[in-house]
């Protein structure tokens, strides 16, 4: 079997960041538009996924329509020698959904680790974090905590030049959280 | 926001298909013989899903990294601008969130470009069109991603 040139894999790129057609045969659909083998199509995406490019492939879900509306972004100060540490400990806590280490930006910014929080409501959230602090001993350590009230703007990251047929829609939500005073100790 | 209520064959559909989603010629058939249901039932329920604006897509979830350079960045606005800056960013195909969050910096975005070169223009452009200067926070380490959670249907 060949592989797709460039240029294929190129529109593969463009076709499945908007998502797959729901048809019965939805790689074979791909596989017409830019001119290949349906078993083509499937290679390169397997490929992909093989080589951490993609990093999930599945149905993507805007939590907020479920009723997650409240999410936190909670930013810690850690001591560098002790950030990947705790960010390893933060992971196996199972609480967020997100864990990443970024720059302090001084005077400005100073905070180093940063995690996500998804919940139902505020209240679970904070009660989520509650538990973090206390199963990830990180009751000593400054942080922050960043609800969110307004999505402006949530899609796929757009790496690859739109297909014309498919002009990007950027979408705009306004979430009817009321916005209320942090409280978070 | 009301939340939307899903039936039960898309509960499990959701359960089972942030991740692994089949690479087989009919993925449908495929998911619909796992769940003992119709192929028809399952292309309807991830259809009206969609339609529902429940599931965004069914696709790729991309490395930022390896796909091109990313970062996360953040400007502080006075509240009253808030929307209108907000507008502006938008604008740009490289911002794919974006969020006002409870801070002196409230508003919060994600700027992803093909490499850093594309990056630092378009954080320039960024910082240009609106008059505020942006923090830049590139992620360093990622210790954990993973937005295909597990719901709590109750």
């Amino acid at each position: 079997m060949t592989e797709l040139n460039d240029i294929q894999q190129q529109a593969l790129k463009c076709a499945i960041q908007e998502g797959l057609p729901v048809d019965p045969r939805p790689y074979q659909v791909l596989a017409d538009i830019i001119g290949s083998s349906e078993q083509e199509v499937i290679s390169c995406i397997e490929k992909w996924i093989n080589s951490g490019l993609i990093k999930r492939f599945g149905l993507v879900i805007k939590h907020h329509k479920l009723g997650y509306n409240a999410n936190a972004m909670v930013v810690w100060n850690v001591s560098d020698e002790l950030v990947d540490d705790i960010g390893e400990r933060i992971k196996q806590s199972g609480l967020v959904t997100l864990c990443y280490r970024r720059p302090r930006r001084l005077p400005n910014w100073n905070y180093n680790l940063f995690c996500m929080i998804h919940g139902k409501d505020r209240s679970q959230v904070l009660e989520q974090l509650e538990q973090l602090r206390e199963v990830c001993q990180l009751n000593e350590i400054e942080h922050d905590v960043l609800f969110s009230y307004k999505q402006f703007k949530q899609c796929g990251g757009r790496f690859h030049k739109q297909h014309p047929s498919s002009p990007s829609t950027p979408s705009t939500y306004q979430w009817n959280i009321e916005k209320k005073a942090v409280n978070h100790g | 926001m009301m939340s939307i209520a899903v039936d039960a064959l898309g509960q499990k559909i959701i359960d089972r298909y942030q991740k692994g989603f089949p690479l087989s010629a009919t993925p449908f058939k495929d998911i619909a013989d796992e769940l003992g249901v119709l192929e028809q039932d399952v292309i309807d329920c991830v259809s009206s899903l969609q339609q529902t604006d429940v599931v965004s897509r069914v696709g790729p979830v991309f490395n930022h990294k390896k796909a091109g350079d990313s970062t996360l960045a953040a400007i502080s606005v006075p509240e009253e601008l808030l929307s209108e800056v907000a507008e502006m960013v938008n604008q740009f195909d490289e911002v794919n969130h974006n969020y006002a969050r409870e801070h002196k910096y409230n508003l919060w975005f994600v700027v992803t470009a093909t490499d850093q070169q594309h990056l630092k223009k378009t954080l320039q452009a960024i910082e240009n069109k609106t008059g505020y200067p942006i923090l830049n926070l590139p992620m360093e380490q990622a210790y954990h991603i993973d937005l295909g959670f597990k719901l709590n249907w109750s």
